[in-house]
């Protein structure tokens, strides 16, 4: 199908800002769809709310906009009542991260097969530039006029040390790489995240000294470097983009399967 | 399933209902005084095939049935006192995004922890206005278990009829307390299903524009349909709008249907109102007290009711307007400041009439307790 | 497999002009009309790379082509 099958274009123009990164994002994921013959009516996908989240209008599928925060708890509802459906969850970094970090990290342990879509612009866009968890000490922001002193969390590290099967990242630069991530992620039976860097020229790039979208690609270019290219002895300051952790645990749906055929035996 | 007689716990009779009234999925988060609804359930849900999954918390619980309620389960979520103000924000999406489902508080005393073990009525308030914006809501209460059964099967009911949240909100001495409860037979007591919508595929559904009775039937997520569901104010296709009119419209529908059927969904019992001079209203375990004292004080001669409210939420103004008529002294029996003292007041003709018998310190209004007061509003001494 | 270049459709009510396609454009196809929207000026040298497509944060870009070797199957 063409991408204009998968989205609701009587909402196009969509609202994000010229340049904006999630627009990109939502394109790649459409082809990952697309690419993967999905039917629309097999996927459902939850937003919480930020720039991010606003995808889920756009996109023609079961779509639920939630709360800030708490998409992936309400997901956690749709998987396990029908977990027939693929359960498909973009995100913002503050969304995911900051408000939400608490249903990210436990959603990540319980395995459920849920693909969660960190967009990582490292600002909050749709209340004007403040900074997020994932903003990083030394940027600058709307409410960190005299530089950030918060440290930034490392999206892959707290997903793996968490218990996520499958932890990739890419850019919005590398879009080839980023269809390809998201299909393996949606393919894998088990808790996925798929961070990608995407810029938010507006607010992110204005604060920090890029003042266009080609300036914060170009950046994800210079400044990421993919897994597999990584030399021996490499010691770069780079961003790295791949899977990180691709493996199978006990998927919970189908644990509680296993729970449902004990119970129903009368077994304790 | 054939009627059956049990001795129970009234959290246990909570989940025996629930599962009549059709409930297959539940997500909760452990918190006393209503713990053992989540424990009953882990183990009844799988073994007919339903889902029980244990959140991170109680803001993740809500969110986790309003998710499971949009693929065509019955569900339910139960807490209490902080569990219940964690949960405010997932419940004002639940009334916004129309989605039936039912929480069950298990009041405990409040504010804060407060008293986790110890009986309070004092979330009445909150229940009604907890989460922000206007908003209708629907609360029920039971002060005995077999009328725990009958409201907890109602709430699931009302929840689809409506496509609201409704709470059901007890209190500590209800939820622990055990006592005989007959489990009714399948059918004894109407069962409300999911009202699916008839709209074929390829065919223009609306997930929300009311039909001419004002419900709006639902189509499951996963199905034919593929729609927008979102907390902000929406039209009738799901989308967010700031269109004023549809705003609008969506305020006024969101609180008429529950204002304008008030008195179908309004429960009361009563007892001896006919020509009693003296009427006390309560609910919950409160009512269990104030009745004893209106049975003990009748034998004697007294003109003295009972007006029990298992509907606190739409407040049945009218209906104790109506019972009061002809009162010189209304009572009201809660376990808080006068929560529900203020809408006795307001709905009745003489304010000045209505007095407050109470009890805050974590321990069971008694009859005794009632007595007490009652003899000092009569002017007859302690 | 060459591919060969059919059109470049460029939606200009949904272009914001962010410029991402012009910049990264391999072949230098693309530039920026008077509206500040995208423009495929020099069509003759795309390579049908499909970025400017897939980098569109506004969906605009549409790039046909056909494969050499099917173009005579599918025309």
């Amino acid at each position: 199908m063409a991408v204009r099958d998968y989205i609701r274009q009587r909402f196009f123009p969509h609202l994000w800002c010229p340049g904006c990164g999630h627009g990109i994002v939502m394109n790649g994921l459409i082809r990952a769809i697309d690419h993967m013959a999905i039917p629309k009516n097999d996927i459902v996908m939850v937003s919480g709310i930020g720039c991010s989240s606003r995808i889920t209008g756009y996109v023609d599928v079961h779509t639920l906009h939630t709360l800030h925060g708490r998409a992936l708890a309400f997901a956690a509802g749709v998987k396990l009542s029908r977990p027939e459906l693929r359960v498909i969850v973009p995100m913002g970094d503050g969304d995911a991260l900051s408000i939400g970090g608490n249903h990210f990290i436990h959603a990540a342990r319980r395995n459920m097969d849920i693909t969660a879509i960190v967009m990582n612009n490292r600002i909050y866009g749709m209340t004007g530039g403040q900074f997020s968890p994932l903003s990083g000490s030394g940027t600058q922001a709307s409410t960190a006029p005299f530089g950030n002193i918060d440290p930034a969390f490392d999206v892959v590290s707290l997903a793996k040390a968490a218990g996520a099967g499958f932890v990739a990242r890419s850019t919005t630069y590398h879009v080839t790489e980023m269809i390809d991530l998201l299909k393996q992620a949606i393919s894998h039976r088990g808790f996925s995240v798929v961070e990608i860097l995407s810029q938010c020229p507006t607010y992110f790039g204005k604060h920090n000294g890029m003042e266009s979208a080609v300036d914060m690609m170009e950046n994800f270019r210079k400044n990421t470097k993919s897994l597999g290219k990584i030399p021996e002895g490499y010691s770069e300051d780079k961003v790295l983009r791949g899977v990180f952790v691709n493996e199978n645990r006990p998927e919970y749906c189908q644990e509680y399967e296993r729970i449902i055929a004990s119970a129903m035996k009368g077994e304790t | 399933m054939t009627e059956s007689l049990a001795f129970m716990q009234g959290n246990e009779v909570c989940v025996e209902a629930a599962l009549y009234a059709g409930l297959d999925f539940f997500a909760g988060y452990p918190i006393t005084p209503s713990t053992e609804i989540a424990e009953h359930l882990a183990r009844r849900l799988p073994s007919i095939g339903g889902k029980y999954i244990q959140m991170e918390d109680e803001i993740a619980s809500v969110c986790a049935i309003v998710g499971a309620s949009l693929t065509g389960h019955k569900v339910m979520t139960a807490t209490s006192g902080p569990g219940f103000s964690l949960m405010q924000e997932g419940l004002g999406f639940a009334v916004m995004a129309e989605i039936p489902m039912v929480l069950v508080n298990v009041q405990r005393g409040g504010p804060s922890t407060g008293l986790p073990t110890g009986p309070a009525q004092g979330d009445v308030m909150q229940a009604r206005w907890g989460t922000h914006g206007d908003h209708a809501m629907i609360v029920l209460t039971a002060s005995g278990h077999q009328d725990l059964f009958s409201v907890t099967v109602e709430a699931f009911n009302l929840a689809e009829t409506y496509r609201t949240p409704v709470i059901l909100l007890l209190d500590e001495v209800v939820g622990h307390m055990r006592e005989r409860v007959m489990i009714p037979e399948k059918n004894q007591i109407p069962v409300i299903d999911r009202l699916r919508t008839s709209v074929k595929a390829g065919v223009d559904y609306h997930p929300y524009l009311p039909r001419e009775d004002g419900r709006l039937p639902m189509s499951d997520f996963g199905g034919e349909h593929r729609y927008n569901v979102t907390g902000l104010y929406h039209d009738m296709w799901g989308f967010p709008s700031t269109n004023p009119k549809v705003v609008h419209g969506l305020i006024r529908h969101l609180t008429d249907k529950i204002r304008h059927h008030a008195m179908e969904i309004s429960r009361v019992k009563e007892y001896h109102l006919e020509d009693a001079r003296t009427v006390m209203i309560s609910y919950g375990s409160s009512a269990r007290s104030a009745l004893h004292v209106v049975n003990h004080r009748r034998a004697r001669g007294e003109r003295i009711g009972l007006l029990e409210l298992q509907t606190l939420w739409p407040f049945p103004y009218s209906l104790v307007a109506e019972k009061c008529e002809n009162a010189r002294l209304i009572v009201v029996v809660e376990m808080n400041l006068g929560q529900m003292l203020l809408q006795v007041k307001r709905a009745v003709r003489h304010p000045d009439r209505v007095m407050l018998a109470n009890r805050v310190d974590g321990v069971l209004i008694t009859p005794s307790d009632i007595q007490s007061i009652l003899r000092l509003i009569q002017g007859k001494g302690v | 497999m060459k591919k060969i270049l059919k059109d470049i459709r460029i939606n200009k009510a949904w272009c914001k002009g962010c410029g991402i396609c012009v910049h990264f454009c391999p072949g230098k196809v693309l530039e920026m009309d008077e509206n500040d929207k995208a423009n495929a000026r020099y069509p003759e040298l795309c390579i049908c790379c499909m970025m400017c497509e897939l980098r569109c944060p506004d969906l605009a870009i549409e790039v046909i082509s056909d494969d050499e070797s099917t173009d005579e199957v599918s025309s």
